[in-house]
């Protein structure tokens, strides 16, 4: 069954400089995380999102489209990456999302991904 | 004959009703799909049993009608094909389908579902208790009573947790999240009091029916054993806890001849059997804590050393808020100046609205003869309790220690 796995972080965290020393077992923590789950055959797919201050956010109002700078909302977790896994049951997932470095400083969601049978 | 038929439905409702539902819905894994059909076959047993006669297996009658309603339905939604699903047409219908209660137990139980609902689930499920019945007990509006448990079983079925047994490694933390909602359903169950127009089934007997379960689906966890010695103590002591009058009666105050002698028997031998097996847990220690207070029964002095050293244990492993409490009453018996230090101590964040502490920190105050600040928590207490039982005793506590402390009596 396919999972997605959503890294939410809190700003701080996704506005962190690859080679600031400061941040140095940050990305130790992350590099050690996706070459377990990487190791482990289960990513399907995935990608890492640049910080949130490029986001562009669009809406229609009015039938005209309005673009806010910045993402969504204003609130203290941001998305910052995702991977899709394949895994035997949402136990596994949550224990794939228990190992994630952005669980400690934020949360990690897990949603099973909707196949095109079921609906 | 009619009434014949409806009697053998709903004692086989009775007896059989989670079984069947677990064995459903693990196979069809499918919770809500389950729940309709056999509540359809049950409706059609009604109508059908008067004429044809109460067939012979009747569990096996209703599997089989419950079946044949999944099958159509799964077919009008296209889901799968169950024709091809060889597991599903190969079980036949026997009285001896496996029993799958504990795994829908700890199904229903699962962190993954809100741990509000989980008491109320399990007691539907396991139990086939009615919403209408629940929602009086744990004082929630029946619509959304319902609505919680038709996400909670919608989310059991589409986020794909597992429906195996848990790896034994995992087994502990999932059975003491079973244990915890049943806890939960004992004393939510118990708040019956507070309606007073209606008269709602306590659900503590139907917690006190899991617990036993529970026990003899897994008699190889301690925990499992302790938690039914714990539901034993508090069961016993259930005649002694109210007065005619339906006022409360505190533990100390309560006649011990009232309390219920087999079943305090049955809380002792369970709790020896459990401590043998060499695991503690909290719930264990729980257990021993009622049964140092049932001691009372048999020599007229309550322990009090031994409940302060098993608090200490509990608080331990399980500091929650009532425990803490607890360990501060059980120390102020002997030292009422710590017991105020160690309910002081507490976070007061956790506990400003907390009634137990609010009545805990009047007792102790009360020991210390601090009267006037004593009736200040007692009253904030007071304030934050909605069973009417207890608000008596407690206005009535109240009015004894105001004359006791006022000036003007001094002089009659």
């Amino acid at each position: 069954m396919d999972f997605m796995l959503m890294f939410n972080s809190p700003a701080q965290d996704l506005e962190r400089e690859k080679n600031d020393p400061a941040s140095a077992t940050y990305w130790e923590s992350w590099r050690a995380y996706m070459n377990a789950i990487y190791g482990a055959g289960i990513v399907k797919s995935g990608n890492a999102l640049k910080a949130p201050y490029t986001a562009s956010t669009v809406r229609i109002r009015d039938g005209k489209r309005q673009v806010q700078d910045g993402p969504y909302a204003d609130t203290k977790e941001l998305l910052g990456g995702y991977l899709v896994i394949n895994v035997a049951s949402l136990d596994d997932a949550l224990q794939w999302a228990e190992r994630s470095p952005s669980s400690i400083s934020g949360s990690t969601e897990v949603r099973p991904i909707l196949s095109m049978s079921e609906n | 004959m009619d009434c014949n038929a409806q009697a053998a439905a709903e004692s086989v409702a009775r007896t059989s009703y989670g079984r069947l539902l677990a064995y459903l819905a693990l196979q069809w894994r499918d919770l809500p799909a389950a729940e309709d059909a056999l509540s359809e076959a049950f409706a059609a047993a009604l109508s059908k049993w008067p004429q044809q006669g109460v067939p012979a297996s009747p569990e096996g009658w209703l599997l089989t009608v419950a079946r044949r309603k999944l099958i159509d339905e799964s077919r009008r939604n296209l889901i799968f094909d169950p024709l091809n699903d060889s597991t599903i047409i190969r079980a036949e219908p026997s009285k001896d389908f496996p029993d799958e209660r504990l795994r829908l137990m700890l199904i229903c139980a699962h962190p993954a579902i809100d741990v509000a609902v989980r008491p109320a689930l399990i007691l539907q499920t396991v139990l086939g208790l009615e919403v209408k019945t629940m929602a009086a007990a744990f004082l929630t509006p029946p619509d959304t009573l319902t609505k919680r448990l038709t996400r909670a079983k919608k989310k059991i079925r589409d986020s794909g947790m597992a429906y195996e047994r848990p790896d034994p490694q995992d087994m502990p933390d999932r059975l003491n999240s079973l244990l915890e909602a049943t806890y939960a359903a004992y004393f939510l169950g118990g708040q019956t009091s507070l309606l007073d127009a209606a008269d709602p089934e306590d659900l503590r007997s139907e917690a006190e029916y899991l617990a036993r379960l529970i026990a003899t689906l897994v008699p190889e966890s301690a925990e499992a054993l302790g938690f039914l010695a714990l539901l034993c103590f508090c069961q016993a002591r259930r005649p002694a806890q109210t007065s005619p009058d339906g006022d409360f009666i505190p533990l100390l105050e309560q006649q011990t001849g009232l309390w219920d002698s087999g079943l305090m028997k049955e809380g002792y031998t369970l709790l020896a059997t459990a401590s043998e097996m060499a695991q503690p847990g909290p719930f264990q220690i729980e257990a021993s804590i009622h049964a140092a207070h049932c001691y009372r029964a048999f020599t007229g002095v309550v322990p009090w050393p031994e409940i302060a050293s098993l608090y200490d244990a509990l608080v331990d492993q399980h500091p929650t808020v009532g425990s803490l409490v607890g360990r501060a009453v059980a120390h102020a018996s002997q030292d009422p100046a710590r017991g105020l230090k160690l309910l002081d101590d507490i976070d007061p964040a956790l506990v400003r609205n907390y009634q137990s502490w609010w009545l805990a920190r009047g007792y102790v105050l009360e020991m210390l003869g601090q009267l006037d600040l004593a009736c200040l928590s007692l009253e904030r207490g007071l304030g934050l309790t909605t069973d009417p039982g207890l608000r008596r005793y407690l206005s009535s506590r109240l009015a004894r220690i105001k004359s006791a402390s006022s000036p003007e009596r001094r002089y009659l």
